[in-house]
Order: C-alpha cells, then structure tokens, then sequence
C-alpha cells in the first residue's frame, strides 16, 4: 500500500517536472522568436518589426521564421534566408560592408573632423594670445577712468 | 585660409541638400530586390483554370515571359489591368499569372470580369511562393529572360510609361539576344 501511494506520487512528480520542462523549452523557444521577429522589419509598415506589426505578409513572414526555427535553423540562417529574398532591408540593424561603411562610420569620422577643426582653432586662439596680444595693460586708476567717462557723457551730442 | 571659412560650410551644406535632393525624391517604399540578375526560385503550383495541371518557371525556359503577381483583393491590380489586357493583346511577351493568396473561386470570378490577359495562372495560395519571389507589395511583375534569370521587377502597378520605357525594351532586347 504503501509502495502504491509512493508509486503514484512519483508518477505525479514525474509528469509535471515533464509538462514544466515542456513548458519552459516552449517559452524559450517563443522568447527567441520574439527576439529575433523584433530585429527584422515588415516591408509592408516599414517602421514597424515583423513582431509588432498586423499585415499579413508579417504574419506569413513570422509562419516563416516559426517553422525554419523548428527545422533547427540558427538564427543567422534565418536572417540570410529572408536577406535572401528581401535585401538587406529586412534588417533592423545593417550588415557592415562597403556600401554601408559611410553609414557605420560615417558619425565617427564627423566626430573625428569636428575634434581636428577644434583643436586647430584651440592651437591657433592659443598662438594669437601668446604673439600678437601683448599682456594686457595694467588698469588705470579708477578715478581717471570715472572721470573719462564722465566728460564723455557729458559731452554735448552733435546731432 | 579666410575664403575657406565661407567656402566651407558652403560646400558641406550643398552637399547635405544634395543627399537630402536624392533621399526624398526616392520612394521608400520601392526596397530594391536582391533576386535581379538571379535565377528565378523554382515553383510547380496548380493551374488556376485546371488544378490538376502544374506550371513552373522550369516549363518556360528558353523564352522571355513576364511573372505578374495579382489577387481578386488587391485593388492596385485594378489599376493596371487595362494594360495587361492590351499587352495580351499585342502578342509580344506571354505573362504568366500568380495567383496570390486568393482564393481559385474569386480568382476565377475576377478574370471572368475583367478579363484575362494570362497566358496561365497559377495559384499560390498560402504566399509561399510570393516569399521566395520576395513579393510583399501586390501587384508586383517580374521579367525573365531565356535563362530563367529575373531581369527586372516592378513592384506595385505597371503604369504605361513603365511598360513603354522600361519593361518593353528590356523584354524586347531580351528577345534578341
């Protein structure tokens, strides 16, 4: 009897570590769809990824990566297949490669021709200070400077 | 040294309306298809007229034919039908039509009212044959030439500039060579 209850409780134990273990590969499995319909981009709304959007081919195209995935497909494989067929325009993120080399490096290099052209402007403000201004001149008294500005002000205008 | 201060920004901003002048005046709906200069992907879908019957790219080697993809619901294939009908009617290129996603009821129901300028159609009902053709935007036409290899594609409605100046002289060329 007591053998029984034991039987049937590993059993229970048994099926249900089965069905989690299921469950969880089933997850994991959706979880890389997602991720991988989230890097892709539906041609009909081309700002939505093939996961967000509601047009059919996007629900053909996710048919699509579904079943190449359960055929055991990496996810680099399903890329070129739909790079394949698509362009590269399926892809949320480009591949680097010559014609896409200004738009990978293209910031870099503004951000290198920015820094050139103001370090230059720093050295040449630097030069200018050191050569051509002479230390500035010790202030006047103030009195004097008052005074100047006085007899300016009070200088009838000739108009 | 002076001049280039105004030269400069002078130049970058020609420059940026210049990207600006191409980018915009480009329709971004229009993705460039990495399948020209390809072989066509290989199909053998059932005949719209008799399902018993198959067709495949592989039975029209050695001549140069058009694919146009039409559907029953698509309301752009309206639009370019009258050309297709007048084309059937010149006798130059044969077009073979698929089908896509549709069902062969409508389909057949559409061509009875608005006329058939298929030489055959094909049904590719569930769109599995509009994926490897990297369809997404009905109607869509591709030219193949004798080798099987897509030459060019249209995608959305054939207008009759694009059929005098792009697509009959490609065709035609092809013809010859």
């Amino acid at each position: 009897m007591i053998h029984r209850v034991h039987f049937t409780q590993l059993a229970g134990v048994l099926l249900l570590t089965i069905a989690c273990s299921h469950a969880q590969a089933e997850s994991a499995f959706d979880a890389r769809l997602k991720n991988l319909e989230d890097e892709l981009r539906c041609l009909v709304c081309q700002n939505q990824t093939l996961a967000d959007s509601n047009a059919g081919l996007a629900g053909d195209l996710r048919r699509e990566v579904r079943e190449l995935a359960q055929q055991g497909k990496s996810d680099a494989e399903i890329k070129d297949y739909l790079v394949a067929r698509y362009g590269d325009f399926v892809l949320y993120k480009p591949p680097v490669k010559p014609t896409t080399w200004l738009l990978w490096f293209g910031p870099f290099a503004f951000l290198l021709g920015g820094a050139v052209v103001w370090l230059a402007v720093l050295r040449r403000r630097g030069a200018t200070s050191g050569e051509a201004n002479p230390p500035a001149p010790v202030p006047a008294a103030p009195s004097t400077h008052e005074a100047r500005a006085r007899a300016l002000l009070d200088e009838p205008s000739e108009t | 040294m002076k001049a280039l201060r105004f030269v400069l920004p002078l130049v970058l901003f020609v420059v940026l309306v210049g990207f600006l002048w191409v980018g915009l005046s480009r329709d971004p709906h229009e993705v460039p298809s990495p399948l020209v200069d390809r072989p066509a992907p290989a199909f053998m879908l059932a005949r719209l007229d008799d399902p018993t019957k198959k067709l495949g790219p592989a039975n029209l080697k050695g001549q140069v034919w058009l694919l146009n993809v039409w559907a029953s619901w698509c309301v752009s294939c309206r639009v370019e039908h009258p050309l297709l009908v007048q084309l059937a009617r010149a006798n130059i290129v044969p077009v073979i039509g698929l089908n896509y996603k549709d069902t062969t009821e409508l389909g057949r129901a559409w061509l009875a009212d608005n006329g058939d300028p298929y030489k055959l159609s094909v049904v590719d009902a569930d769109g599995r044959v509009g994926i490897d053709w990297g369809v997404y935007g009905v109607p869509e036409t591709f030219v193949i030439d004798k080798n099987g290899v897509i030459r060019y594609k249209q995608i959305g409605p054939i207008t009759a500039e694009s059929l005098q100046q792009k697509i009959l002289p490609l065709v035609r060329e092809l013809q010859k060579s």
